[in-house]
């Protein structure tokens, strides 16, 4: 039987791999990659939430798995933006990697 | 019943129309302003025949239940004399102004301001409350600031001038002081008011004392009694009519008319007049020691002077307000006399002032000899001129409540007659000692009309036929031998030491510098505003550099730095570092919600 803590547990797994992702790695494109997968662990939960509290009519809560839809959206639209945004940084730095874009350091 | 008003503002619109019209035409503005006093000068003796009336007061300000300041006027036998004395000496003083200022630039000036003085003066005397009295008292303190620096180009004038004012604000600050507080405790201004509601403050001693003594304050400063008296030597740089109207018979004679005036409230407490009475002891003698030593024929009168109002304080503070009026209604005649005189001689020799350098006078200034010796004699209190009279009513009284004053009132008195026959005998005996006093001649009839008028109410003022019509003689039954016996003795002694010591001597035998220097009092205050100055200087000093300059201003700009060079440790400028600063803020978030 598979449970909400082993549902968790993978969420809060392939949060952390995304989180470990952006702090760690140099270049752009990976760290959007990681970002998403955050952003896919918080979805993990979200479902899984939903699916185990069941109302006392004896059906599932879905609003969370609205929210979810939502965040699909916004993270397609911010993976559009974003990759606009690299693509243009590249034409301009012929670099994708963090450490070569410190412009704003004092 | 408009005599008093128009007596009161004719002089004011003579320095009105001066001001405005006639500062150009400068014969015609003297010729005004003598009008103007002359004017006063009749209706003040027409008011003094006709019996006391009530003029009918019109309210200036009134707050309903709070405050009320009329504009109303007194016509008592006391102020009518006062009004007589004021109107006369000045109209004499103007009418030798002509002769003194005749060729002076700011003649219409001269004049505008004298106007402004008599109204000033005439104000304070007709004042029916102590309202308009402080108004005319700060009034005259301008004025005769105005006058004193008459020759203002002079620096020393202009130095005087300030020095007159602001001593006199320190003055008038108490007497502004004393006022609030006699208003705080009755509710009144009016002097017929606060006659019956004096109740209200006798039974709080501490309190009326407090208020006695500021008013008295007023007093200190105006008629130059110790420890406020440095202005009144220097004083003598501006004209000598000047010092003759304001600094001998008349402004500084307000002091004494106010306290004789609000007699009721100083009275009521023995205090205030224990401390009356020794500030006017204590100057007197003072003053009269310092003129020992002076050189400048118009200083020894300085001095002379503060030691006769130190004489009439004196006499109020022993409760005898009729013996300072006495001798303040002589003092006027005799001390006018002698300042006009002075000017006379100093006109003569062409603005000299140093009694060393005039000497045998009495040969080519007859009239002025004469008179000056009239004046010197009533001054030194010898029998029968107007001075030993009134003296002697002061010394009579002190003899009678304390014999401590009367005892230094006698050494007064034997160092007035020192100090006068000294001055004297420089200025009109011996051999002429300068060359403008070999060519030096009597003045114009304009100046010694004058003296002789004066010279005539000096001989006679003090006499009981005379005086008694104008104000009432105090008569002390006892000691009617005694006192007199011992002031004449003392006159007599004093005179003959000083013609023995220098009825020959071209200059002063003894130099002694503390009296000369006026007992360091101006150093001493020289010395004590220098260091309040210099703390003052220091706590502002102190203020700005560190609570402005370093608190405020630095302070704001080393705040803003410092919190930007906090903040900027933040930004390292690495993409990572801020994702992971933010994700640590969600933690702390998130762990300050829940756990929290």
């Amino acid at each position: 039987m598979v449970t909400l803590g082993d549902y968790l547990t993978v969420s809060a797994l392939l949060f952390t791999i995304g989180f470990g992702g952006v702090m760690l790695r140099r270049n752009i494109i990976i760290i959007l990659m990681c970002l998403e997968l955050m952003l896919n662990a918080a979805n993990l939960s979200l479902v899984a939430f939903s699916r185990f509290q069941v109302q006392p009519s004896g059906t599932s809560n879905y609003d969370a798995e609205v929210f979810v839809f939502f965040i699909i959206t916004v993270a397609a639209a911010e993976v559009a933006v974003g990759l606009a945004i690299i693509v243009a940084l590249f034409r301009a730095r012929q670099t994708t990697h963090v450490e070569d874009i410190a412009t704003l350091k004092f | 019943m408009n005599l008093p008003w128009l007596l009161l503002l004719s002089p004011l619109s003579s320095a009105i129309v001066i001001t405005l019209l006639t500062m150009r035409f400068r014969g015609l503005s003297s010729f005004i302003s003598v009008g103007a006093i002359l004017f006063s000068l009749i209706c003040s003796w027409i008011l003094f025949l006709q019996p006391n009336v009530y003029v009918p007061e019109r309210t200036w300000i009134e707050i309903p239940g709070v405050f009320r300041v009329p504009l109303g006027l007194t016509i008592d036998n006391l102020s009518k004399t006062m009004l007589l004395v004021v109107t006369f000496v000045g109209s004499l003083i103007h009418i030798y102004s002509l002769g003194y200022m005749r060729d002076d630039e700011g003649k219409s000036r001269y004049f505008a301001a004298l106007s402004l003085f008599v109204f000033a003066m005439l104000g304070i005397v007709l004042a029916n409350n102590f309202v308009m009295m402080f108004i005319f008292w700060e009034l005259v303190g301008f004025t005769s600031y105005v006058l004193i620096g008459h020759w203002f180009d002079r620096n020393s004038a202009a130095e005087a001038a300030k020095k007159a004012f602001l001593t006199n604000r320190v003055g008038d600050f108490g007497f502004m002081l004393g006022i609030l507080m006699l208003w705080a405790a009755t509710g009144s201004i009016v002097f017929s008011e606060l006659i019956p509601q004096m109740s209200k403050v006798t039974g709080n001693g501490g309190y009326l004392t407090i208020v006695a003594v500021l008013i008295f304050c007023g007093a200190v400063a105006k008629s130059a009694q110790f420890p406020l008296h440095v202005w009144l030597p220097d004083a003598m740089e501006g004209p000598t009519p000047v010092s003759a109207l304001i600094h001998a018979a008349t402004m500084v004679a307000a002091g004494v008319y106010m306290l004789v005036r609000v007699a009721f409230i100083i009275q009521a407490s023995p205090d205030a007049l224990t401390v009356i009475a020794w500030i006017g002891t204590i100057t007197a003698f003072m003053a009269a020691l310092i003129a020992t030593q002076q050189d400048d024929i118009k200083r020894v009168l300085a001095y002379s002077t503060l030691s006769q109002l130190g004489y009439m304080i004196a006499a109020v503070g022993l409760g005898s307000n009729e013996a300072g009026m006495f001798h303040l209604f002589t003092h006027a005649f005799f001390k006018a006399l002698l300042f006009l005189g002075a000017g006379s001689v100093i006109v003569a020799l062409h603005h000299e002032q140093n009694i060393w350098k005039m000497g045998g006078l009495s040969r080519n200034m007859p009239i002025t000899f004469l008179a000056f010796a009239i004046g010197a004699l009533a001054l030194i209190g010898f029998p029968p001129f107007s001075g030993f009279f009134s003296k002697d009513a002061i010394l009579a009284r002190a003899y009678e409540h304390n014999t401590a004053i009367f005892a230094i009132g006698l050494i007064t008195a034997f160092l007035t007659a020192f100090y006068v026959t000294r001055l004297f005998v420089a200025v009109f005996w011996g051999k002429t000692r300068s060359d403008a006093a070999k060519r030096s001649d009597e003045s114009p009839f304009v100046m010694t009309g004058p003296l002789i008028i004066l010279a005539v109410f000096s001989a006679v003022a003090g006499f009981g036929f005379f005086a008694s019509t104008f104000l009432i003689i105090p008569r002390e039954k006892e000691f009617v031998v005694l006192v007199p016996t011992l002031a004449t003795a003392a006159t007599i002694i004093g005179a003959g030491i000083a013609i023995a010591l220098y009825r020959k001597q071209g200059e002063d035998r003894f130099r002694a510098d503390i009296l000369r220097r006026g007992f360091y009092i101006d150093n001493f205050y020289h010395w004590l505003i220098g260091i309040s100055q210099e703390f003052l200087a220091g706590v502002a000093s102190f203020i700005d550099r560190w609570i402005v300059d370093v608190g405020a201003v630095r302070g704001t700009s080393g705040g803003t730095w410092g919190a930007g060079a906090l903040l900027r440790l933040f930004q390292v400028g690495n993409l990572q570092a801020y994702a992971f600063l933010f994700g640590l803020a969600v933690v702390a978030l998130i762990y300050f919600t829940i756990f929290r």
